[in-house]
């Protein structure tokens, strides 16, 4: 995925370059060299739609190319395209649009401040709601997620790209990819039935003798915890990040590895100075996709977390909720101001992955110029 | 060259010439690894302050450092140092390996429990708490409907956008539209249910429908779109990227125009990779939770009109029956997720075939 673009990249844009001036020499020579043309092929063009006629007049050449029609044909198609292009554009301007049209009437009848109020009661008759709560739940399990899936990501990257022998490395990549597409409900059931269990022993463990530290505090009940949500979102990022980083430490130039090596460098030295400060912005770039959608992600945490809004850095103890979580959870009870408070809270979720996806995409894109002009 | 023959020489009277450092044992690293076993089992047991899973955790940090230490002694802290990294990387791969077979092994274990012919051809309809049978039928027919249905909107959609950006977008809004599309990627699920909510279900469908919001398949189908599309438009962007440029300039020499060209030429060459990358998009849509549980209603019955009335999906069901009290929920959520994971490794894995039988067949 990573290797084709800089190479077949001229290759495409190569090709609309010839076109666009062989259809303009066609279409000028067509026009000086035989004026009665264009009425002589009419009806032929008007059967064959377009100028593809040309092709049965070989000596005629691109010259023989009715020019309007072919013309026509074209403009159509592309407009088509550029159509289609657009849609993408007109799709996220109006994701924002419809999210602050739904949420502006619900976020008036708001009787609480809703950047700092820690619950959630929208369908009362004065409704109150602050996303505060929820905010914080999002980024601390999400941050909490990327520090448990990010050193073994790269562990796994790592091995996969530099350690392990080239048949079993793409064998376990592909497993790893095939983890990337199981379904996040499977995950969130996987972690309710069955990683609830050691999670709970491991937090009355953490709660027994490192009581002292705050976030392992409290006296329970422990298990549907932040700890648990964390977890098993750390498991769902983790071949995000490990098959994006895995693409980059992969394209380190070999010169750089043999060079390392040469010199004596052990094989940790050699990817501590040519894997890894070549693969640094890819890594970044895909930490931050990891956290965009460790962000979003809401089924399996709807399913893991205690659903308790309010702010606490006690991550062991039931509770803990999300921004997502809270819309899966809170949707089927919601009246019409519930709704919006809901449609709200997705509009901040949407600015912040926004962000965070524009920035990602921002550094690997710059990073791809850099190889390219490198290359 | 001559410093290197008479170093040795220089060397000899004193002591042996050392051509090749002193490497630490092969039997070493097994010696250090049974010992940080055996005394972080003294340790955790002879204190009684852990079970089974601290023991192997302390006796992994254990043989770290016990490894550091000997090769450091032994081969300079240069090897020690590599040392400790191999092993931390092999560890890391081994502790990834452990959620994802016990994922396996738990979905395998608890989902072939009601997997059975009862599961596949009947629905929740009229399924009280106590009764154990009810199936999934009703939500095998929602999945195929909504995903059939959000592909039939996408890939024309996604192809068309793909074409521009290869074969006719310049400049600045080429651009644009790339890096968009690229952002696109990454809008949470949930978002793009909650857009299709507020579109669809609280401002069209209410026209169609004497001023009450009508939730329906095709509504999971738009929101399944939104999700799709980007996927789509990146794999066949790479694609079309892929088709070798004189193919096109044979096209074009030949005087056919340019939109022919792509029809004909282009897109039959690139149609293996767009068929894989649609494969994985469907894959990707088919397991999606979130944006149905807000706009397609769920619903106990068999519904065969996406357009009409509430539809499950195998997702929703999954996280419905999770939900639900009934002490045989369990066992259905769990046999529909088996199913589910089925459908989506079929897909995928049939995808990543294809699109590896044609690198090579290049």
């Amino acid at each position: 995925m990573g290797d084709t673009p800089d190479g077949s990249a001229n290759a495409g844009t190569g090709g609309p370059g010839v076109t666009t001036s062989h259809a303009r020499v066609a279409g000028a020579a067509l026009s000086v060299d035989v004026p009665g043309t264009p009425a002589h092929r009419a009806p032929n063009g008007a059967g064959g739609r377009g100028g593809d006629s040309g092709t049965g007049h070989g000596p005629g050449g691109g010259g023989a190319l009715p020019r309007r029609r072919a013309f026509g044909a074209d403009r159509v198609f592309q407009g088509l395209t550029m159509a289609a292009g657009t849609m993408v554009l007109v799709i996220i301007v109006a994701i924002a649009i419809f999210l602050i049209a739904k949420a502006v009437p619900a976020l008036n009848a708001n009787t609480a401040n809703f950047f700092t109020f820690e619950g959630w009661f929208p369908n009362e008759s004065s409704p109150r709601f602050g996303i505060g709560a929820l905010a914080f739940g999002t980024l601390l399990t999400s941050i909490l997620a990327l520090l448990l899936a990010v050193p073994v990501a790269l562990g796994i990257a790592l091995y996969l790209s530099h350690y392990a022998p080239r048949r079993i490395g793409t064998a376990l990549g592909f497993l790893i990819d095939l983890l990337a597409a199981v379904p996040s409900v499977v995950f969130g059931l996987w972690g309710r039935d069955f990683f609830y269990g050691p999670v709970r022993d491991l937090s009355v463990w953490l709660n027994k003798y490192f009581s002292w530290i705050p976030i392992f505090g409290g006296d329970g009940p422990f298990g549907k915890s932040i700890l648990l949500g964390s977890l098993v979102l750390a498991i769902m990022v983790l071949p995000i990040i490990t098959s994006l980083s895995r693409e980059v430490f992969r394209q380190t130039p070999t010169a750089n590895e043999e060079a390392a090596l040469a010199l004596g460098a052990t094989k940790w030295e050699m990817i501590r100075t040519a894997v890894l400060p070549y693969g640094r912005p890819g890594v970044i770039g895909a930490t931050m996709l990891g956290l965009g959608r460790a962000l979003g992600e809401t089924i399996a945490l709807a399913m893991t977390l205690g659903i308790v809004s309010n702010i606490s850095f006690n991550i062991i103890e039931n509770g803990g909720n999300t921004v997502a979580a809270n819309i899966a959870n809170a949707f089927g009870e919601a009246n019409d101001v519930g709704r919006g408070a809901l449609i709200a809270s997705g509009l901040v979720l949407f600015s912040i992955t926004l962000i965070v996806n524009i920035t990602a995409r921002a550094i690997i894109y710059r990073r791809r110029e850099f190889t390219e002009s490198a290359a | 060259m001559s410093t290197l023959t008479t170093a040795p020489g220089a060397a000899a009277p004193g002591q042996r010439p050392q051509l090749r450092t002193r490497r630490l044992p092969t039997l070493a690293a097994l010696g250090i690894a049974v010992a940080a076993v055996v005394l972080s089992a003294a340790l955790v047991y002879g204190t009684g302050i852990g079970g089974t899973a601290l023991v192997v955790a302390l006796a992994v940090v254990l043989y770290l450092a016990g490894l550091y230490l000997a090769s450091n002694v032994v081969e300079g802290r240069r090897q020690a140092r590599n040392r400790t990294w191999s092993a931390l990387i092999h560890s890391a791969f081994v502790l990834a390996l452990l959620p994802l077979v016990s994922v396996t092994w738990t979905l395998v274990s608890k989902g072939a429990e009601r997997l059975d012919g009862n599961f596949f051809q009947t629905s929740m309809n009229n399924i009280g708490a106590r009764d154990p049978n009810g199936g999934a039928y009703h939500a095998i027919v929602g999945t195929l409907e909504q995903v059939g249905v959000a592909t039939l909107i996408t890939v024309p959609l996604g192809v068309l956008c793909a074409i521009y950006i290869v074969e006719y977008g310049r400049g600045r809004f080429a651009f644009t539209i790339r890096f968009f599309v690229d952002v696109m990627t990454g809008i949470p699920s949930i978002v793009a249910g909650l857009f299709v909510l507020a579109f669809w279900i609280l401002i069209i469908s209410p026209i169609f429908n004497n001023g009450r919001p009508g939730y329906s398949g095709f509504a999971a189908s738009l929101a399944l779109s939104v999700l799709m599309l980007p996927t789509i438009v990146r794999s066949t962007e790479e694609m079309l990227r892929l088709v070798p440029a004189p193919l096109r300039e044979g096209s074009y020499a030949l005087g056919i125009p340019k939109w022919k060209t792509i029809l004909r030429i282009v897109l039959p060459t690139a149609l293996p990779g767009i068929v894989t990358g649609v494969m994985l998009a469907v894959a990707r849509a088919a397991g999606e939770t979130a944006p149905v549980l807000l706009v397609a209603g769920g619903g106990a019955a068999i519904n065969f009109n996406p357009f009409e009335n509430n539809q499950s999906s195998l997702a929703l069901y999954v996280y419905q029956q999770a939900g639900d009290a009934s002490r045989y929920a369990p066992a259905r959520a769990w046999a529909a997720a088996l199913t589910l994971v089925a459908l989506v490794l079929i897909l995928t894995i049939a995808a990543k075939l294809l699109a590896r039988r044609n690198r090579f067949g290049r």
